[in-house]
């Protein structure tokens, strides 16, 4: 029973990684009606960004230390982070122990730059063309994202730790009556706790501004908002930065769960593609539940005892269930008539 | 004899009752009319025919066979077809090759594996698309892209494409939308005579006055998604429940 | 001639002339030049050339006419590979059966995929094709099934060969211990040397190269027959197929089954130059580029595919053989600063950089030339000759001429 709780407590952090992806698939989707191949690399970016800005901190000056020596006999260099000789040495470590959350700062007005930048120079120009172009040309797109990625930080991946507080793990066990302990790690929850807050600023956000009723007016039916007069254009520039924000924080933050490296996107955006299929095209409640379910489903697959019946299931569940689900609901979980349907 | 009957037939759209209890019946080798203003949900019994949408309640029979829970191409090849409000046609393919399909399709049924002989080697089918085309004086176009057509040749296109699969009820959903007086009156006479050379059964759904006037034998006018009358042209004209609900607004608006 | 008519009978000649000559056409340069390097002439790149060839155009039946975007074909590839050093292992070293096994399995799979798939059209397809594929890698790379029955099936990241330990039934000792044809060996090549040129002709090569051929001629009977222009009608305009009596999904779904089983000869023609199956082969960037090439060279064209999988196939190698002495050689004629200059520039689009030179391609194409190189040289022709349009569509994308 425990290791079930702790499996599904396992699933919620890829699960949200899942839902905050496919979220902002559907918001592109559904409001520019473009499927986003490159939306993978953005999720990549985000996790760079974390990257960046940890190795922007801990840029070194280098000093000779006068009393120590290396084997050589030559005098020590001591690698000494501007942030530490600015703020001094404790403030400093901490400012770089503290990278990863601090990128989110670094990240929102990278990754909305971005987003208006793919939107406004590329994305723009392919509402009237063919679907099919369009995934091409976001497919091209995520592979020179990905490339250039690769070109400056290099193929393997890069060791981004949590900052040390949120080292260790935090014990279920007790808290929910139980008599062995249930250990699950801080900076999990933490990501967990993230991931809500974001789908609950999004939600929030569509619900209780004008603009986020625009958009959802123009989810239901692009074409009575285009006769309200309404300068769409602008909108959709605006809504893709936000989509691609939100696939830059989730890739922010799950950096240290994941050490990031340039093909994690592609990796994810083929999930999270299933994702939007099972949960329904174009639902956005349906992304993060299914997100969240089929997160929750991989991790309970790689329990050992459902690998001893069923070698390697927990590779393909997702893949299993999205078909079934396809052949019992072709238009997934909540999914509406008419979306996607030419 | 009644090749088409209409029973009973309601549809809704969550809170809009688009058709509330529609009887027709389409007599064998007529031309029948069906008019309505706007929203009198022509369209909707239309779609209902033709296996677009599946009606809540009622039943429509086609010769003696019910038409519901059939998917379109069923219909289609029981001998229904129809032509649509904006013309639907291959439009990347060539005029001839837009002929061709209605062809095979008429010989070959809804699916056939014929992947090895070239088109052009189906001399037959090649024969008939060519008459077709010269019938309806589009031979001079047949190697254009239909998309780049006129609306009035795409629409003569679209009715000899239907007419090639020699359907026993035609319909047409307000075939001359949005054309000029001169195509209009083209329109006309080339249904007319279409009606003289076959047996055939039309079912016409049409703004224009002039043009149902000019070839209905029988006219229902629908409003608010039931038939307020059914009788003949003359008829029809005269009505005065008919003229206060559609005939004034519309010749004051034409 | 071969029941085509003339233009397309003109085509299949010069693809057939270029495909046996290629030996030839590919090694313009002398050995010893130093223009050495851009030669494509070795058995082993030229058997790449053809069997991408296959691939592409098998894509394009299903692509170039109906306009469905598949973006899991590697995973048919695969399966044909798989399948055909299965037969090495299980029958022996003759590429008949592991050939015929190859199409016979893809069309399985393709049939089974297809099915689900195309239930939906557009975006909703591309996705789902793509999910089977990534699914199918998932299981090859980890061997789910071999690991399931307790024998390796995909044998993992390592990859399926051949053991001695194997059965291999019809083996013997008069038999080649690599992949024949009747007892000819798939490696045999005569090299002929002329002056300062040297030229390979390789047995499999030609027959790769003559399947390519036949593959073609099926390829443009189709599409000439009844049956292409319906996948073309599919194409332009489904609701007047339904509204015509006829149905759509046999059409696609034959379609997408003729274009898997393309596919999986590809797989299993693959396997027999080298008698090796492995899981990379399945994986989405496979998928990207077959797709790459079709739309590179101009989907829904004939010739097209063919020459987007030779030129991706020829800059792929290239590419990735200039590293920065070579650059520098290049550009040695500069001034040292402007040299450095230019050779950093580059250096991030070749050799391993082969992949982003390839990204900016697939966007440039798909901005600029959606109709690929078929279209671009239709352009060039027309700026030239000023004819009309009709007159040099050489491919004869969409008139049945009289």
């Amino acid at each position: 029973m425990d290791a079930i709780l702790l499996q599904i407590l396992n699933g919620l952090d890829k699960g949200s990684a899942y839902a905050l992806i496919a979220l902002g698939l559907t918001l592109i989707f559904g409001t520019l009606g473009v499927v986003n191949f490159a939306h993978g690399a953005l999720f990549m970016i985000g996790a760079f960004c974390s990257v960046t800005l940890q190795k922007i901190l801990t840029l070194s000056s280098e000093t000779l230390s006068a009393t120590e020596k290396d084997f050589l006999g030559n005098p020590l260099k001591i690698k000494t982070p501007y942030v530490e000789s600015w703020f001094g040495p404790e403030v400093g470590a901490s400012i770089i122990d503290w990278a990863v959350p601090l990128a989110i700062l670094f990240a929102i007005p990278v990754m909305l730059f971005i987003g208006f930048a793919m939107e406004r120079g590329l994305i723009k120009h392919f509402y009237k063309r063919p679907h099919a172009d369009q995934i091409l040309v976001t497919f091209g797109l995520a592979i020179v994202l990905q490339e250039v990625i690769k070109y400056f930080y290099g193929a393997n991946p890069i060791p981004t730790p949590a900052p040390s507080a949120f080292v260790g793990s935090f014990d279920f066990g007790p808290l929910l009556g139980l008599d062995t302990s249930l250990a699950y790690p801080y900076w999990r929850l933490v990501y967990f706790g993230f991931s809500a807050m974001i789908i609950g600023a999004v939600f929030a956000f569509l619900q209780f501004t004008t603009f986020g009723m625009v958009v959802r007016a123009g989810m239901a039916d692009r074409e009575t908002v285009g006769l309200l007069g309404i300068d769409i254009d602008k909108r959709f520039t605006f809504m893709f930065g936000i989509a691609a924000a939100v696939a830059g924080l989730a890739g922010v933050m799950y950096a240290p769960i994941n050490s990031p490296n340039y093909h994690m996107g592609m990796d994810f955006l083929v999930l999270s593609f299933v994702v939007v299929v099972v949960g329904g095209m174009g639902s956005l409640p349906g992304a993060v539940l299914a997100g969240f379910m089929l997160g929750i489903l991989e991790s309970l697959a790689s329990m050992n005892e459902v690998k001893a019946i069923i070698p390697g299931i927990d590779q393909i569940i997702i893949y299993v269930v999205a078909i079934i689900i396809l052949l019992t609901r072709p238009r997934g979980l909540m999914g509406r008539k008419g979306v996607m349907e030419e | 004899m009644a090749i088409l009957e209409v029973k009973n037939v309601g549809k809704r759209f969550g809170g809009l009752q688009a058709l509330g209890d529609v009887n027709l019946n389409v007599e064998e080798n007529t031309v029948h009319a069906i008019i309505g203003p706007n929203g009198a949900g022509k369209s909707t019994l239309l779609n209902c025919l033709v296996g677009k949408l599946i009606p809540d309640t009622g039943s429509v029979m086609f010769d003696g066979q019910s038409v519901l829970g059939r998917k379109p191409y069923e219909i289609n090849q029981m001998g229904i077809s129809r032509v649509f409000q904006t013309p639907e046609i291959f439009g990347d393919l060539t005029v001839m090759e837009n002929m061709l399909i209605p062809c095979f399709a008429k010989r070959d049924g809804a699916f056939e594996m014929n992947a090895i002989s070239s088109v052009m080697n189906q001399k037959e089918v090649v024969e008939k698309a060519e008459h077709m085309l010269e019938d309806m004086n589009l031979m001079d176009k047949r190697q254009m892209h239909a998309a780049s057509m006129s609306r009035g040749d795409k629409r003569r296109l679209e009715i000899a494409m239907c007419l090639s699969q020699e359907p026993r009820l035609l319909l047409l959903d307000e075939p001359t939308a949005g054309m000029a007086r001169a195509d209009t009156n083209n329109t006309i006479d080339l249904l007319k005579r279409i009606k003289e050379e076959r047996d055939i059964t039309i079912a016409i759904i049409e703004h224009d006055m002039h043009v149902v006037f000019s070839l209905a034998e029988r006219i229902t006018v629908l409003a608010q998604g039931t038939p307020l009358v059914e009788d003949t042209p003359d008829k029809i004209k005269g009505h005065p429940k008919v003229r206060e609900a559609y005939l004034g607004e519309s010749q004051d608006a034409a | 001639m071969f029941g085509l008519e003339k233009r397309d009978t003109r085509l299949l000649i010069i693809v057939a002339i270029m495909a046996l000559a290629a030996p030839f056409i590919l090694n313009p340069f002398p050995t010893d030049s130093a223009m050495a390097q851009f030669n494509a002439g070795y058995p082993d790149l030229m058997q790449r050339f053809v069997i991408f060839g296959i691939l592409a155009i098998g894509f394009n039946l299903l692509f170039g006419l109906t306009g469905y975007l598949s973006f899991g074909h590697a995973a048919f590839l695969g399966v044909g590979s798989y399948s055909a050093v299965w037969m090495f292992k299980l029958l022996g070293y003759n590429i008949i059966p592991g050939m015929v096994l190859s199409i016979i399995v893809s069309a399985v799979f393709a049939l089974a995929i297809g099915y689900i798939s195309l239930r939906r059209s557009g975006i909703y397809f591309s996705i789902l094709t793509l999910a089977f594929a990534q699914m199918l890698f998932a299981i090859a790379y980890s061997d789910l099934i071999g690991r399931f029955f307790g024998t390796p099936i995909t044998n993992g990241e390592t990859g399926l060969q051949v053991y001695t330990s194997d059965p291999q039934y019809f083996h013997n000792e008069n038999l080649p211990n690599i992949p024949h044809l009747f007892g000819q060996e798939m490696q045999s090549t005569y090299t002929l040397d002329v002056a300062g040129w040297s030229f390979d002709f390789s047995f499999g090569y030609y027959l790769c190269a003559i399947i390519m051929l036949l593959t073609f001629y099926l390829a443009i009977r189709i599409f000439r027959s009844p049956f292409g222009m319906m996948l073309r009608a599919v194409k332009s305009n489904q609701q007047r197929m339904n509204y015509t009596g006829l149905n759509t999904r046999p059409y696609t779904l034959a379609a997408f089954v003729i274009s898997g089983m393309y596919a999986g000869l590809a797989g299993g023609l693959l396997a027999s130059m080298d008698p090796l199956a492995g899981a990379e082969r399945m994986q989405w960037t496979a998928s990207g580029e077959v797709v790459l090439m079709t739309i590179l060279g101009g989907a829904g064209t004939l010739i097209g595919p063919i020459l987007g999988a030779g030129f991706i196939k020829y800059f792929e190698n290239i590419f990735a053989k200039i590293n920065d002495n070579v650059l520098h050689s290049w550009f040695s004629f500069m001034p040292d600063g402007i040299e450095d200059f230019m050779v950093t520039i580059i250096h991030p689009f070749v050799g391993k950089g082969w992949h982003l030179t390839l990204g900016l391609l697939f966007m440039l194409v798909v901005i600029f030339l959606p109709g690929g190189l078929v279209e671009g040289g239709q352009r060039i022709g027309r700026m030239f000759s000023r004819k009309k349009p009709s007159d040099d569509a050489a491919d004869g994308t969409t008139t049945p001429a009289e």
